[in-house]
């Protein structure tokens, strides 16, 4: 026995050291893996070396998962037969798998297991072998991952394996972050020669952002002191980027949170244009529209999973449908008995918020539901300093497409033109024969069905809840009172500059005193602009 | 001159109103401290401060209708002056605990010394004092009314746009009092309070007087209110209702005439403020709520806006109803609360004051065929009470 261990080891060491593992699709098969997998468990902690060693000289990438999960020291052998196995939940409970094959083991219980001991010494030895059979892995994104993992933790004992990885590596992108790594590491080994530490600063450098900086900044302490000069200088770079990618930063968030504010407000906008309502149940077809998507979800996860990504294409048009529908019958059932009672308008609207809200809460219940992304729309993408997350952007995406496609039905159908003609003058609208009724009921049904839409949108970027649309009612009312009503543009430049200017405002002073300052800011504007940014001008106005 | 203003403004309602507060003011006291327990006419304890907390409200409703009733000013932000008198009072409250608060701290609140405060913050001097204080209830948020109404009206927000901005003016305050570091107890507003004026706040003759002196002040705020709407101020006020631009050309000064109103409203507001806290023993941000400020508004819209006892009906009926069915069914009171502001609106926009008159004519009509124009002056609703929008 002890021949062989010791043969295991040299074949560890010559692999390791020479990094010998061929890049070819290395794959053994299930019983000789499973022999090689068992051997992880007898003898002492030595021995259990030596198999490691061989496990990862196989280059077998199954052989990778067993090997963190000894890492983690959740790795158990059966005692009577000796066999090594995984369990499902940690702490050696749950189903039992064999780790090669992964099929459930049902003969085995897990009171007979015990667990595969491990210590410092050999959970260095499994890192470094981790760390060689990723790295050295033929699949591309398996060595990005593995190079990522060292880049993170920069841990001197990969410096050698890293050096054999990069030689062996024909991917640019990929050999770029293990030299990133590589002179990461340098910047953590104070007795690296000079001239790599000449090297390492900026390679570290290229890597920008916060973790370039912390790592300069540490090694700023272990340097030696010919190559602090240049540090320092690179820390300094470092900091104007960084400076310069908040701004990007606030304005990216700023625009997000604007194009929000212009979903939620644009068509409180124009049914306010059109006839001078403010509809305080704004807010409640908002949140009409975020639980049709709710609703679309939970039929498309009972039915038919697969649609899952197609739920808020399914959903777009039944929450315009639905909120648009309950827009008509508000005008139709409420408003137009209030002509020309703006303030009663909006009592009874407020009154109707109410009512919804709690009807809504009656049949959904009070608890807050998760509306799910489709992958499309989870995760982010990095733009230079910037991490972007898709579903921000694609809200951002769609509130222009909303904007525009407004725009064009105003400017180019027969409803728009009524609805401006209505919004200049309604009484000689009236006498050109527009019958302004309609007008009003189809203007009402736009604006509540683009509250449905924005109400899809809002669905991706947080919960649901009855009280959903109250977040928002009023940060509409402030894009709508500063950009004016009855244009358009006065909407999209009022909600871009709120969410900027809130953004902008938010890091001196924090999220409510940023809100506050916005909200006196918009009050004293009010005094020098009493109707809006983008005023309409005439005689009717003055009604 | 007073007494002739004053004379005017006893018009016989006013008096009758009047009349029936005072003699509220001594019946309740009395049946509650003077009758046995189990009497049938006992007022219980606990019905004592709420029956004052209703009357707070009915006086909150009052200082909304004058502005709104009566002035045209749909104000959304007048739950925000009820609430600063309410935190002016309770910064009194929270001085006279002194150390019987959980850190025994003679000078600093509990909050303060939680939050690691060494020194009383300077806008909190003198709150000890309790003239001070009521000095505060009245000054705070009249100072606050002038600067927000003389900025609004001076550049002509109306409509609409004036209830956003009272609206965004209570909802910045929401937030403000939600800071720690605002000094007013941030989320738990004030609160634990022991005495008033030296007597402890729940002893039930402290507790009756509070009732006493809360349906006094909805006396004099009638009497205050009926004296303003009677006066030619009062009519220059509905003509900027009904015809702002006109009056503007008439050569009246309108955004005065507004402010005037505005302010005495907010001075109303905060007083009832000051009377609510006592009695409901906390005030926290939550006051500041713009839902509750357009709930303000359905309590006046209830009872008849553009009469002086309308607020009053309505601002008790709908919060004791909404006390009953809180209680009875608390998931439908929502429902009956929207339903209340849709209904009223579409159907009775003069409120129950409204329908009255309306049935009172009605009957009148009928009864005596010739004399209808004085059975309406009877009924006391004038054709130019009823709110058109500005022409």
């Amino acid at each position: 026995m002890n021949a062989i261990n010791l043969f295991r080891t040299i074949a560890l060491f010559l692999a390791l050291m020479l990094g010998a593992t061929p890049a070819a699709q290395a794959q053994v098969a299930d019983a000789e893996l499973t022999v090689l997998v068992d051997a992880l468990a007898p003898g002492n902690f030595k021995d259990r070396e030596a198999a490691i060693g061989t496990l990862a000289a196989t280059g077998d990438q199954r052989a990778v998962p067993v090997l963190e999960v000894l890492l983690e020291g959740e790795l158990y052998v059966d005692e009577a037969s000796g066999k090594v196995v995984m369990t499902a939940e940690p702490g050696g409970k749950g189903a039992i798998t064999d780790p090669v094959t992964g099929a459930e083991l049902p003969a085995l219980t897990t009171a007979g297991l015990d667990k595969v001991k491990v210590n410092n010494g050999l959970r260095r030895v499994l890192r470094t072998a981790i760390g060689q059979m990723t790295l050295l892995s033929p699949d591309a994104d398996v060595r990005l991952l593995a190079a990522q993992s060292i880049l993170r933790d920069a841990d001197p004992a990969q410096s050698k394996l890293l050096d054999s990885a990069i030689a062996a590596e024909t991917d640019a992108a990929i050999r770029r972050v293990m030299e990133q790594a590589r002179a990461a590491i340098v910047l953590r080994s104070p007795d690296a020669a000079l001239a790599d530490w000449q090297a390492a600063v900026p390679v570290v450098q290229a890597i920008g952002g916060r973790d370039a900086i912390n790592a300069l900044t540490t090694a700023l302490n272990t340097a030696p002191a010919e190559v602090k000069p240049l540090i320092e200088t690179a820390l300094q770079g470092l900091s104007r980027d960084r400076a310069v990618w908040d701004v990007a930063q606030n304005i990216w968030f700023g625009i997000s949170l604007g194009s929000v504010l212009l979903l939620a407000a644009i068509g409180l906008a124009i049914t306010f244009g059109v006839m001078g309502v403010i509809n305080m149940a704004h807010g409640e077809m908002v949140m009409l529209g975020a639980y049709t998507t709710f609703v679309v979800q939970e039929v498309i996860r009972q039915n038919a999973p697969g649609l899952f990504d197609w739920s808020l294409a399914i959903a777009l048009p039944l929450a315009f449908a639905v909120t648009a529908l309950v827009g008509v019958a508000i005008e139709r059932g409420i408003i137009r008995f209030l002509y020309g009672r703006p303030l009663e308008t909006l009592l009874a609207t407020w009154g109707l918020s109410l009512i919804i809200q709690q009807a809504v809460q009656r049949i959904f219940t009070a608890n807050i539901r998760e509306v799910g992304n489709p992958t499309w729309m989870s995760g982010s993408f990095d733009l230079g300093g910037l991490a972007i997350t898709w579903n921000r952007f694609y809200i951002v995406i769609f509130a222009m497409m909303v904007f525009v496609a407004l725009l064009l039905v105003l400017k180019y159908t027969a409803i728009g033109l009524h609805m401006r003609a209505v919004t200049q003058n309604r009484r000689m609208a009236s006498a050109m024969g527009i019958r302004t009724p309609l007008v009003d009921a189809m203007t009402f049904g736009l604006g509540s069905g683009i509250a449905g839409l924005a109400g899809v949108a809002l669905s991706q970027i947080g919960n649901v809840s009855p009280n959903l649309g109250q977040g928002y009612i009023i940060d509409s009312f402030m894009v709508v009172v500063f950009g004016g009503v009855g244009n358009l543009w006065g909407t999209l430049v009022g909600a871009l500059t709120l969410g900027v200017a809130n953004k902008f405002i938010e890091p001196y002073f924090g999220a409510v005193l940023g809100k506050i300052i916005i909200l006196v800011l918009i009050i004293l504007f009010i005094q020098r602009r009493p109707r809006g940014l983008f005023a309409l001008k005439g005689r009717s106005i003055e009604a | 001159m007073i007494t002739q203003a004053l004379f005017r403004a006893l018009d016989k309602k006013a008096i009758w109103i009047v009349a029936i507060l005072l003699a509220v003011a001594i019946a309740v006291p009395l049946s509650n401290l003077m009758l046995p327990d189990g009497h049938p006419l006992r007022l219980p304890n606990y019905a004592v401060p709420l029956f004052g907390k209703y009357l707070t409200f009915a006086m909150l409703a009052l200082a909304l209708d004058l502005v709104w009733g009566y002035c045209g000013i749909l104000s959304l932000g007048h739950g925000a002056f009820f609430a600063i008198g309410g935190y002016a009072m309770g910064m009194y409250l929270m001085r006279q605990i002194g150390t019987r608060g959980v850190y025994a701290n003679p000078v600093l609140p509990d909050f303060m010394v939680f939050l690691n405060w060494k020194e009383l913050p300077w806008y909190w001097y003198g709150m000890d004092n309790f003239w001070i204080a009521m000095l505060m209830v009245v000054l705070v948020p009249g100072l606050l009314a002038f600067v927000f109404g003389f900025l609004a009206f001076r550049s002509r927000v109306t409509g609409v746009y004036l209830s956003i901005i009272t609206q965004a003016m209570t909802y910045a305050l929401l937030l403000a009092f939600f800071r720690n570091d605002m000094g007013f107890g941030g989320n738990n507003g004030l609160t634990d309070f022991k005495d008033i004026l030296g007597q402890s706040i729940s002893a039930p003759t402290t507790r009756a007087a509070l009732f006493a002196a809360s349906a006094i002040a909805l006396a004099l705020a009638v009497l205050a209110c009926s004296m303003i709407v009677n006066s030619k101020l009062g009519k220059v006020m509905v003509a900027v209702r009904d015809a702002e631009s006109r009056t503007r050309f008439l050569g009246y000064r309108v955004e005065y005439v507004k402010l005037f109103a505005f302010v005495v409203s907010a001075v109303i507001a905060g007083i009832a403020g000051a009377l609510y806290v006592p009695q409901v023993g906390i005030i926290n941000p939550s006051e500041f709520d713009p839902a509750n400020s357009i709930e303000v508004v359905i309590w006046t819209a209830v009872g008849g806006r553009g009469t002086i006892v309308g607020p009053i009906i309505g601002g008790i009926l709908v919060n004791v109803g909404k006390s009953y069915f809180t209680g009875a069914f608390p998931e439908y009171w929502l429902f009956a609360l929207g339903a209340l502001f849709v209904v009223v609106t579409l159907f009775m926009p003069k409120g129950i004051v409204g329908l009255i008159g309306q049935y009172r004519r009605a009957t009148t009509k009928r009864e005596q065929h010739d004399r209808t124009a004085s059975a309406e002056a009877e009924a006391g609703i004038e054709p130019t009470n009823q709110p058109k929008p500005a022409e």
